[in-house]
Formats: structure tokens, C-alpha cells, sequence
């Protein structure tokens, strides 16, 4: 099969397979570039060269402990959000009169700036972690409870006739129909709300922290370390980026059936 | 439930209409969907509803399902007026609808994990049977989405079997089917009600498919939906791809077309 293949497509695959990498290096390497031969200040704009160089300056300790400060608000305020969207997000399917009342006061909610009403937050319940998570939170869970909803209630109406023709309690309507065919939906509110969780926990952070990633950016760059800030920001992103793909494997672990189809 | 009835007696009705006509809007001046239809179904039998789209078979259908009430005159079933859906009437939908994250055999049993919240090792096995009978026991730890249209829409009778009901309602079961798989579950359907008989009451909008299929068929005029004639189907049975080929078969296409295409004939 493969010696039929002619020389140009296989180079077209080739191409088509690496070029996502070979971009983000030639951006880096750009980047290192105008850094080098600009003779652009460290506490501009750092060259990627010296990024590095400060990231391996932190101590791997020190990074562990921001990172599990920032990543415990984060989960900790994300699955708070899980356990209070999808109960919310079914009685809100299942009652009109409760959608009607909840669902502008959660526009509300949504459309307040978490920033703004981060440091009230802080005044009202403290330094700790109790108002970190609740600022994470704030953020997180109006994607899932949109999609939640969404989700149950575009089941297909012959699914819920199905359900009707059995005469069975509507729980089960719920939990053996509706829920599970929104499952696609609903990971799809996930990977939202984990990349916002982090956001959430930044936040938070910003405002009242003594550790965690978001605190070490805000302290690098107080202190001019713009170097360690930006290795602090890159962490933090591909910390969350790692999080995002987590959402997908336990969703391909899970729920296989729920992904979309190959072509 | 009320007095069971004797469902062996010959005489017996098992579906009866009377008078039935809906409109979904209460309101006095809002259309009739479906008007004054009379139907008895007796035991065994198979009885088509061919018409032109929208002219309510669906609706009719629902109404004998128990999942829509008649605004006007009475639908029965072993004359007990229908209220709500009952365990003896099985459904089979236009698609297959089948639930895509359970198996082919999970799907086949959720009928009864979905009324009682759980099976038997005996209903495992009476599943088994049935996928066995409609040639897809090689498929029953498959993802209905593995699955090509045909063999799911066999998969959606057999869920209909599972409940043993004596009626089965079928709601244009195979119109989302190209033409050769259409025919050849065609057949299919007829061998599986040859070995477990039903009284069937099938909704369908091609001609030849009633006419192969059935032993009546009730023929509906356009919205809103009236009976234009009720057809006796005398042609043998088992029916064979040898019978769409005989002259009585292209007769009586050709009979209905006429209602279908030229409403205005008198009937």
C-alpha cells in the first residue's frame, strides 16, 4: 500500500502532522530573536531563553507548593460546582416554576464581573480557602448548569414517549434517559469550567493569598522579576491546559460513546 | 386495571375506534388533525394506516398508545376505554430510537430496566432469544451506533417483543430506510409476526408496503384526516417478493394510488 502512496502526498501528511509544533518553536524562536537582536530589556518583554533559566532558578519545592495552593481552590471550586449545577440544573428541568425564578437571578450572577465582587467575597468569609473556592465557584457553574439543561432538554421527544409508553416513575425518565443524553453536553460544560476554575482560583488570589501560582505571578512582577513571572504564567498554563485534556480522557474513559464520531 | 379480559375469544376486539377525531388546540374554530374515524382490530390481525403526510396516522397512534388523549369519541382496547399506556401494547418508533450508551442487549432490555428498575437472568435469556431469532445475537454487545438502519430498526421491534404485548403499534418504523433495506425488513417483520403473532396496527405512507404487509388497510384522506375506505388485502399469505410481482397486488396499489392521488373520487 505504502509504495503506492506518491512522495508529495506523503510529505503533505508529514506536514499536515508536525506543522502545530513546528509553529508554536518557530514562535519561540521568533520571539527569542527579536529578544536577542532587539536588545529588548529583560523587564519588558524576557526572551524565552531567560524565561527558562528563571523557572529553573525556583526551587521545584516552591513550585509544588503554588501549584497545589492554586490547584486545590481550583478542583475544590469546580467539583463544588459540579455537585451544585446538575441537582439545580434537573429541577430546573423538571419545574417551570422553578426555572422561571432561578434562572434570571443566575444571569445575575453570571454577568457581575467575579472580580469586582471577589473582595467582598473575601470580606465577608475571610482570608481562606472557604472564599477562594466560592469565588471559583461564581465562575465556574453557570456553563454547566446552561449546559446541563440544555442537554436534558433536547432529549428527543420519542426517547420520552418511550419512557411515557412504560408507565415509568419520572425519576428514572431522568435518570436512565435525560441525564445521559445529556452527558455530551454536560462535558462539554466541563471543559469550560475547569479552564475557568483556574481563572477562578487566579483570581481569588490576587486578591488575598499568601501562595499559590496566581500570588507568585503578582509577586514576581511586584518585584520586577518579569522573567519568573512570565515561567510562573507558562506553568499555569499548561497546568491548565493539562486539566482541560483530563476532562476529555475521563470523558473517553467514561462515557466512550459520548464522543463524536470518526470519520 | 379492571376486568381481564378473555384475550383467546375469537370475537374479541382488540383495538377499537369510535368516532375519533382530535384537534390539538381546544379552541372551537381550531382544525381537526384527525375526524370521525371508525376501526375494529380484531386478534392477529394486521392492519395498515396509509395516507398522505399530516393527515394524522401518527396522531391516531399515539391516541391507541395511550400517550394522547381523543378530543372526540372513544378509543378502546379490549373494550376498556384507553387512558393511559398499557403493558399489553408495545411501540415501535420511526426511528429506531434506540438509546445510544446502552448495548444492543441493554437496549433490548430496558423496557423493563426502565419500569421496574431491573431484569431477571430469565428476561436476560428470553432477550437473548429474541436477538437470536432476528439474526442479530452477533451483534448484542455492539453500540446501536455500530449498527447500519435496518438492523437497528430490527433491534427497536425486538425491544417492542420484550414486554410480550398482544398489540403492536408501529409508527413508520422503516421510512428513515433506503428502498432494498425497506423491502427486506419487510419480509423480515412478516417472518418474525408469523412466529410470534400480534395484532398489529402499522402506520406507514408507502402504498406497497401496506398492501405486502397487511390484511386491512385503512386509507386517510388529507388533513383533516378522514377513513376514505377500508381495503381487504386477499392475497395469500406467506407473502413472498413473488406476490409485489402478481396482478392482484398491482391492483390493489393501483386502488389506493386512486384515493391518494385523486381525493375527490367518491368513495
Amino acid at each position: 500500500m505504502n509504495q503506492t502512496y506518491p512522495f508529495k502526498f506523503w510529505c503533505k501528511q508529514q506536514v499536515n502532522r508536525f506543522a502545530p509544533g513546528l509553529f508554536f518553536i518557530g514562535l519561540v524562536l521568533l520571539w527569542e530573536c527579536i529578544c536577542v537582536f532587539g536588545k529588548v530589556p529583560n523587564y519588558i518583554l524576557p526572551a524565552p531563553s531567560s524565561i527558562i533559566t528563571a523557572f529553573l532558578n525556583v526551587e521545584f519545592s516552591r513550585w509544588m507548593t503554588h501549584l497545589w495552593a492554586t490547584l486545590r481552590v481550583a478542583l475544590m471550586g469546580f467539583f463544588l460546582s459540579i455537585i451544585i449545577a446538575i441537582p439545580l440544573s434537573i429541577g430546573m428541568m423538571r419545574s417551570e416554576l422553578m426555572n422561571r425564578v432561578l434562572y434570571p437571578a443566575l444571569i445575575v450572577i453570571q454577568s457581575t464581573p467575579v472580580v469586582a465582587v471577589a473582595p467582598l467575597i473575601i470580606v465577608l468569609l475571610g482570608t481562606d480557602d472557604p472564599s477562594r473556592v466560592l469565588i471559583t465557584c461564581l465562575i465556574t457553574f453557570f456553563p454547566l448548569v446552561v449546559s446541563t439543561t440544555t442537554g436534558m432538554l433536547e432529549t428527543p421527544p420519542e426517547m420520552i414517549e418511550l419512557s411515557k409508553s412504560l408507565r415509568a416513575p419520572r425519576y428514572r425518565e431522568t435518570w436512565q434517559i435525560r441525564i445521559p443524553y445529556a452527558i455530551p453536553h454536560i462535558f462539554s460544560g466541563l471543559r469550560v469550567s475547569i479552564t475557568l476554575a483556574i481563572i477562578g482560583a487566579v483570581v481569588a488570589e490576587f486578591v488575598a493569598a499568601e501562595e499559590g501560582l496566581g500570588y507568585f505571578i503578582q509577586f514576581s512582577t511586584s518585584f520586577f522579576k518579569i522573567p519568573q513571572a512570565f515561567a510562573g504564567l507558562i506553568f499555569l498554563s499548561i497546568i491548565s491546559l493539562l486539566l482541560f485534556k483530563s476532562v476529555q480522557w475521563v470523558q473517553m474513559w467514561l462515557f466512550p460513546w459520548s464522543l463524536p464520531k470518526k470519520k | 386495571m379492571g376486568p381481564v379480559p378473555n384475550k383467546t375469544d375469537k370475537n374479541l376486539t382488540y383495538v377499537s375506534l369510535k368516532g375519533v377525531g382530535h384537534k390539538y388546540d381546544p379552541h372551537p374554530n381550531s382544525p381537526m388533525v384527525v375526524q370521525d374515524i371508525d376501526l375494529d382490530i380484531h386478534r392477529h390481525e394486521f392492519v395498515a394506516v396509509v395516507g398522505p403526510s399530516g393527515c394524522g396516522k401518527s396522531t391516531l397512534l399515539r391516541m391507541v398508545a395511550g400517550l394522547l388523549v381523543p378530543s372526540h369519541g372513544s378509543v378502546s382496547v379490549f373494550n376498556l376505554p384507553v387512558t393511559e399506556p398499557r403493558d399489553d401494547v408495545g411501540i415501535v418508533f420511526q426511528k429506531a430510537n434506540l438509546l445510544p450508551w446502552l448495548t444492543v442487549r441493554k437496549n433490548v432490555l430496558f423496557p423493563l430496566k426502565h419500569k421496574y428498575g431491573r431484569y431477571s437472568s430469565a428476561d436476560e435469556v428470553r432477550a437473548n432469544e429474541l436477538l437470536e431469532m432476528a439474526g442479530l445475537m452477533q451483534f448484542a454487545d455492539k453500540m446501536p451506533d455500530e449498527l447500519s438502519g435496518g438492523m437497528q430498526q430490527r433491534v427497536g421491534i425486538v425491544r417492542a417483543l420484550l414486554l410480550n404485548p398482544d398489540i403492536l403499534l408501529m409508527d413508520e418504523p422503516f421510512s428513515a430506510l433506503d428502498a432494498l433495506t425497506r423491502e427486506q425488513i419487510g419480509f423480515d417483520l412478516l417472518d418474525i409476526w408469523r412466529e410470534h403473532p400480534k395484532t398489529v396496527l402499522f402506520i406507514t405512507h408507502s402504498i406497497s408496503e401496506a398492501v405486502l404487509l397487511s390484511d386491512r388497510i385503512l386509507v386517510m384522506s388529507k388533513r383533516p384526516g378522514t377513513v376514505m375506505d377500508l381495503i381487504e388485502v386477499d392475497l395469500a399469505r406467506p407473502r413472498t417478493s413473488k406476490t409485489i410481482n402478481s396482478p392482484r397486488f398491482a391492483e390493489l396499489t393501483d386502488i389506493i394510488r386512486g384515493y391518494i392521488y385523486e381525493p375527490n373520487v367518491p368513495v
